[in-house]
């Protein structure tokens, strides 16, 4: 009775339905990172598992929510780390890790290095640019990204994955 | 030589709701629309700017895109790893408070940036990631 043309479409649409919802869900980790945010809450808003959330959106963006939630966390942390005002700890609940061992055990894995010794390494790299620059002079933004546009350069800067979504495991998927 | 930027393109998935965000929500003008249903090709551009323009269109319709690489790309719409533009404003609180009151999907809350700018995110309604940048 029903044309497989007419259920190949039907299948399309809910799947696209179904990745406009974990494009939801990213953009809420990207925008409420700093929240005490748990898998299993994200699931809930979208009425998914948890386990059928960290499925899908693993198969659509190559890492779990989890993983992609401690990146954009650890990518904040980097920031901050490098202002140099804020304590290591301080930087650790600004961008809504609640545990310290957590924190700087992911931290390591991304950066190659703890989060004290980057706060270290940051101080000395602006103090360095500010006496090249003389004593008035200004040390200018963290990251040198000249001649791209901002939002490239904080792409560029991104911690890298530990995992790269694998090549043409599914179409797109 | 004397070359401006013209225009560039957005795809859309619904040209309606895609009309809606961009005319009403940032308060673009419409400067033309053309075709019907989902192909319509609708150029719209802020006020006061006439010589750049974005131009919503239905994506993948040039005859040499492959059914497969279509549904490629309207599932990276979906899941919003396709299209991107970079706006610019003065007032970046007072525009982010407008397009956020349009029950616009927030993506990012204006945040100093550590490479020296300040900035917010939004999905427009094809999934595209509208990025507003303050102009100090």
């Amino acid at each position: 009775m029903c044309k497989p043309e007419w259920r190949r479409a039907r299948v399309q649409a809910q799947r696209l339905a179904d990745l406009a919802r974990l494009r939801r869900v990213r953009d809420r980790i990207d925008r409420e990172y700093a929240q005490p945010l748990n898998v299993e809450a994200l699931a809930r808003d979208v009425n998914m598992s948890a386990g059928h959330l960290s499925r899908q959106f693993r198969a659509a963006y190559g890492e779990s929510p989890y993983a992609y939630l401690m990146t954009r966390r650890i990518e904040r942390a980097t920031a901050l780390l490098r202002r140099g005002d804020l304590s290591v700890t301080e930087v650790c609940f600004a961008v809504g890790c609640a545990s310290l061992g957590t924190f700087t055990t992911r931290f390591t894995e991304l950066v190659g290095m703890p989060p004290g010794a980057f706060r270290r390494q940051a101080a000395q790299a602006t103090a360095d640019r500010a006496d090249a620059a003389g004593p008035d002079g200004d040390a200018g933004p963290a990251i040198h990204g000249e001649g791209m546009p901002a939002c490239v350069a904080k792409q560029v800067s991104r911690p890298v994955r530990n995992r790269e979504a694998p090549a043409g495991a599914r179409p797109l998927a | 030589m004397d070359i401006t930027i013209h225009t560039t393109f957005l795809p859309h998935d619904d040209p309606d709701a895609s009309l809606a965000f961009y005319r009403d929500v940032l308060g673009f003008e419409v400067r033309s629309d053309v075709g019907q249903g989902r192909m319509r090709w609708i150029t719209v551009g802020p006020a006061g700017q006439p010589g750049t323009s974005i131009l919503l269109a239905p994506p993948a319709t040039d005859p040499g895109v492959t059914e497969d690489e279509r549904r490629t790309i309207t599932e990276m719409m979906a899941k919003g790893t396709y299209g991107w533009i970079l706006l610019a404003t003065p007032d970046l609180d007072a525009t982010f408070e407008k397009v956020q009151a349009g029950d616009t999907e927030v993506v990012q809350e204006p945040t100093e940036q550590p490479y020296g700018v300040r900035d917010c995110a939004f999905r427009d309604p094809a999934g595209n990631l509208v990025r507003i940048q303050e102009v100090r």
